[in-house]
């Protein structure tokens, strides 16, 4: 990669950036509020960034609240993840018909489209490389997820406010964008100023930036405010958990009294996966037209908090809710180092504030710490 | 050239219900000549002037059990019927008339009734699968169309429906939705809901009514709580577990742990 000094931009020059994107033939893709939430969609101009918005996070509860300034980026992550556009919820595999010739399986085309990511937060990166781990990296690559990814182009923006119920710092995933995005924005808002520092981590990410407008080098002084912005997000995380032991700590506590009462709160709604980032299980499901001609293959998110996500011969393997929670938890922080050599978690908060009834991860996993059987 | 099958004979059976599951078939407009094609309708009172001769393939039946007559004629219907299917919240688990249930029949005849002697029914509503085995149970308030098609097009193909039993929450995140409850603080039943409407509701930013019954496994106590939090009494508490789906035993239980 060439290496690029940070430069600074200012709102014109991040306008200039998504034009750049969508004449490069990306469909760009950022936050934007609809049904009073700021949701990841189609971005025509800044204009349709949530700016001056903020939320309000807690266990079960989001909300929408202005903000003193006029930020673009200064919220949390919202309700839903990049994995809609990356890892859609519902895929249609293949169909196939039936004619006067016999039958004939008709593949799915791939997209022809190329996502440009606006806003990914340091959390969110990691998720996506988390799914790429799980897509693409093992022995059997999926072809759906690889043609949606291998051509976005991500802007990362390093948060300048965490979200009540966001502990990426104890999951070491943010709040500073690190790798994994071709560039990474910082936004600095002053008294009479509005700029992004920017850096690019890729090849594509330096090429663009070259030709942006409203582009100047940035100063020592940008670099330590925006060194300073970051500190000050890490310094203000809604929630904390111990995450260095959590392996050991959950599968040694498999018989914990905790995994009863959480099953008494516990709706088994599959809420927290379905927001999870890096939650990428499926299930594949079968149509076929009433004159019999036409079939076709869909696969669709699930949950392992469905009855159907464990059913084999003779029944459901996990049919309690103690169960089905203490699955989900114990793979996504701890069985999920056997299986992809890292966390299953990145500390994004979302699985807390959409679950309907609060349940808290992090809470969770400090009561068994708190009180482990000896 | 498609090989000619022998065309299923189907029927559907009215009790006591308000013909809306009877009226999602008929609005299957783009599959109604698919589906003449691949099924003989051969009685269905809503749709045809048919009688009830013989033996059918496939019978759907609406409707719950609330009269002596109807708990004998569902027996006459599942003798003639190779494959049972109940569609709605009234034969799966009762209906709005279940509310009947919590109450005094002969009380409500005397009110509604110039003549009540004439009026001979049950002390409760029940639904189907409380008299006579049932194959398969198609969920809601009414049935969803696309869900009735299915139901259809798998027993042709001799496959397993897919109608999922899960919530009403697993159909809005499919869908982008934002949670009605989480962002607005809507009330909503979609967490103890099965499945189905495609959350519609939750669509058209109101909370899920339950029309669908209880989804598997619900534990609606919790819900309950958080839905008291939101600053729900515990009259209405009783009524958001008390409509189309009363009787079904999961929002029957609930319903009685609250009230004035």
């Amino acid at each position: 990669m060439e290496t690029a000094q940070p430069t600074v931009l200012t709102t014109e020059g991040l306008e200039g950036l998504l034009g750049a994107l969508r004449r490069r033939g990306y469909r760009v893709v950022g936050p934007t509020i609809r049904d009073q939430a700021i949701i990841y969609d189609d971005i025509a101009s800044i204009t349709d960034l949530p700016q001056g918005w903020t939320d309000t996070q807690e266990g079960g509860s989001y909300r929408l609240a202005r903000r003193e300034n006029d930020a673009l980026f200064g919220y949390a992550v919202g309700p839903h993840s990049w994995k809609k556009f990356l890892h859609p919820p519902v895929l249609r595999l293949w169909r196939a018909e039936r004619d006067a010739g016999g039958r004939r399986i008709v593949p799915e085309p791939d997209p022809d489209e190329r996502f440009a990511f606006i806003g990914v937060r340091a959390c969110d990166l990691h998720a996506i490389a988390i799914q790429d781990k799980v897509f693409l990296q093992s022995t059997q690559v999926d072809p759906h997820y690889r043609a949606r990814r291998e051509d976005a182009f991500i802007v990362a923006v390093n948060c300048a406010v965490a979200g009540g119920t966001c502990f990426c710092v104890s999951m070491n995933t943010g709040p500073k964008a690190e790798a994994g995005f071709d560039l990474a924005l910082t936004e600095m808002l002053g008294e009479e100023e509005h700029r992004f520092l920017v850096e690019a981590g890729t090849d594509a990410g330096c090429a663009i930036l070259a030709e942006l407008p409203h582009n100047s080098p940035a100063t020592t002084d940008d670099l330590c405010a925006a060194t300073a912005i970051v500190a000050r997000t890490a310094g203000s995380m809604g929630r904390e958990m111990r995450s260095d032991d959590m392996h050991e700590l959950l599968l040694r506590n498999l018989s914990h009294s905790r995994w009863d009462e959480v099953a008494k709160r516990c709706l088994t709604c599959g809420n927290c996966t379905m927001v999870c980032p890096t939650c990428f299980c499926t299930s594949v499901e079968e149509s076929s037209d009433l004159a019999g001609v036409e079939t076709s293959r869909s696969r669709r998110w699930d949950s392992c908090f469905t009855m159907d996500f464990s059913y084999i011969h003779g029944g459901s393997v996990r049919s309690t809710v103690r169960s089905r929670y203490r699955q989900w938890m114990t793979h996504k922080l701890a069985t999920w180092f056997d299986q992809f050599g890292t966390s299953g978690c990145v500390g994004c908060g979302r699985c807390i504030t959409w679950c309907p009834v609060g349940i808290d991860i992090t809470e969770e996993v400090n009561a068994i710490r708190e009180i482990e059987p000896q | 050239m498609v090989a000619a099958r022998h065309r299923p004979r189907l029927a559907v059976w009215k009790f006591a219900s308000c013909d809306g599951c009877q009226l999602s078939l008929l609005d299957c407009e783009d599959e109604l000549l698919a589906m003449a094609a691949a099924v003989e309708i051969a009685y269905f009172p809503e749709a045809t002037r048919g009688t009830i001769v013989g033996r059918y393939d496939i019978s759907l039946v609406e409707g719950s059990i609330t009269t002596p007559h109807d708990a004998q004629r569902i027996r006459d219907v599942r003798q003639r019927s190779r494959v049972l299917v109940t569609i709605g919240a009234c034969a799966t688990s009762g209906g709005i008339q279940a509310l009947r249930n919590f109450a005094d029949v002969q009380e409500y005849a005397s009110v509604v009734y110039a003549r009540p002697e004439f009026i001979n029914t049950l002390a409760s509503s029940t639904p189907i699968a409380d008299h006579v085995p049932v194959d398969f149970e198609l969920r809601g308030c009414p049935i969803n169309k696309r869900q009735a098609l299915e139901v259809i097009s798998a027993y042709l193909a001799t496959r397993q429906p897919v109608t999922p039993s899960h919530s009403v929450c697993i159909e809005c995140k499919l869908k982008g939705n934002v949670c009605v409850m989480v962002a607005h603080g809507t009330p909503c039943l979609g967490p103890v809901t099965h499945a189905g409407c495609g959350a519609l509701c939750p669509s058209y930013d109101r909370g899920c009514y339950g029309c669908y019954g209880p989804k598997e496994t619900p534990n609606a106590p919790p819900l309950s709580q958080r839905l008291a939090e939101l600053g729900m009494d515990e009259c209405t508490l009783q009524r958001v577990y008390r409509s189309f789906n009363a009787n079904a035993e999961p929002f029957r239980e609930e319903s009685e742990r609250h009230g004035p």
